[in-house]
């Protein structure tokens, strides 16, 4: 799958990877969280160009309508679509096509771990949740090792 | 630590209490960075709850629970949150509740074996004020916690439906 901005990757002489600064879509429809998500991508790494967000799936598909990202953390339970519902839409999203979505939610039962994966989400984060589980699931679907 | 829920239903109280403490406790910790213990004794007569955040739940599990306490603390929680300078507005406090409302109920059900998939949680509300009575339709056991965070006491409640 390619990854727009990651084709092509330089590494530094002692093997460490400089990671392009990306651009991240967030959808929750609580601005706090969107927040703390956010300052947790920092904190694990991630260097942002730009961050887009949006409160339900709807206007995250609308918003994908004219913006290229790179990554994508969405919630599952918002009001108008929810992020199961998004994930399944996204496809048909000419500018989303490839870009790796990893929900983080607190439906955390295996039943909607399936459900998200099986929609094409590649990646799952449990709220509560810490920068070093962020780490652990974001840098893989980017590409990078955690 | 995980707990059947196909307990009887007289053993709720008994057996899901520590399980919503320890829920509320990582949560605080997880996101906030502070510590949480359960109150040793009862808040004052004159403590007020002026927000109140509540989450619903529907499926295997049903009811509703609610988060609640006074302004100060509320905004503290919402400071811990998302740092002194972005969590002035009352809306960012609000916000900030329902999330950790949010999140205890998501947290307190993920540690129940056999709700897998089959307990949904509501997006949150929050009240702010005191002059209000909340009269839940759950007919079935609550679960009241008082815990102290900073010095401050919160009120964790599960009311379920029988």
């Amino acid at each position: 799958m390619a990854i727009r901005g990651f084709a092509a990757r330089p590494w530094t002489a002692r093997g460490v990877e400089i990671m392009d600064k990306i651009r991240a879509l967030i959808v929750d429809d609580s601005s706090v969280m969107r927040k703390i998500v956010e300052r947790s991508l920092r904190q694990a790494g991630v260097e942002l160009d730009k961050v887009l967000e949006a409160s339900n799936g709807a206007e995250a598909l609308g918003t994908l309508q004219n913006e290229s990202v790179d990554l994508i953390l969405c919630d599952i339970n918002m009001p108008v679509m929810d992020g199961l519902e998004f994930v399944r839409q996204l496809g048909t999203v000419e500018k989303a096509k490839g870009v790796p979505v990893v929900m983080i939610t607190t439906e955390g039962s295996e039943s909607h771990v399936v459900q998200a994966l099986s929609a094409g989400a590649r990646g799952y984060i449990r709220k509560p949740f810490t920068p070093d589980q962020v780490k652990e699931h974001v840098l893989p679907v980017l590409g990078k090792k955690s | 630590m995980s707990v059947d829920t196909s307990l009887p239903a007289r053993a709720h109280e008994e057996n899901w209490r520590p399980v919503l403490e320890l829920a509320v406790e990582e949560v605080f910790e997880i996101m906030l960075g502070c510590r949480v213990k359960p109150a040793a004794t009862q808040p004052p007569a004159t403590w007020k709850t002026e927000f109140t955040a509540m989450v619903g739940l529907a499926g295997s599990l049903c009811g509703i629970l609610t988060f609640a306490c006074d302004q100060p603390t509320a905004r503290e929680v919402a400071k811990c949150m998302l740092g002194p300078e972005i969590a002035d507005s009352e809306g960012q406090v609000s916000d900030a509740l329902g999330e950790i409302c949010n999140m205890i109920a998501g947290n307190f059900k993920n540690k129940l074996s056999g709700t897998d998939g089959r307990c949904m949680l509501s997006v949150p509300t929050v009240i702010k004020g005191e002059e209000y009575s909340l009269r839940s339709l759950a007919d079935g056991e609550i679960i009241d916690c008082i815990l102290m965070f900073q010095d401050a006491p919160v009120a964790v409640s599960l009311q379920l439906h029988t």
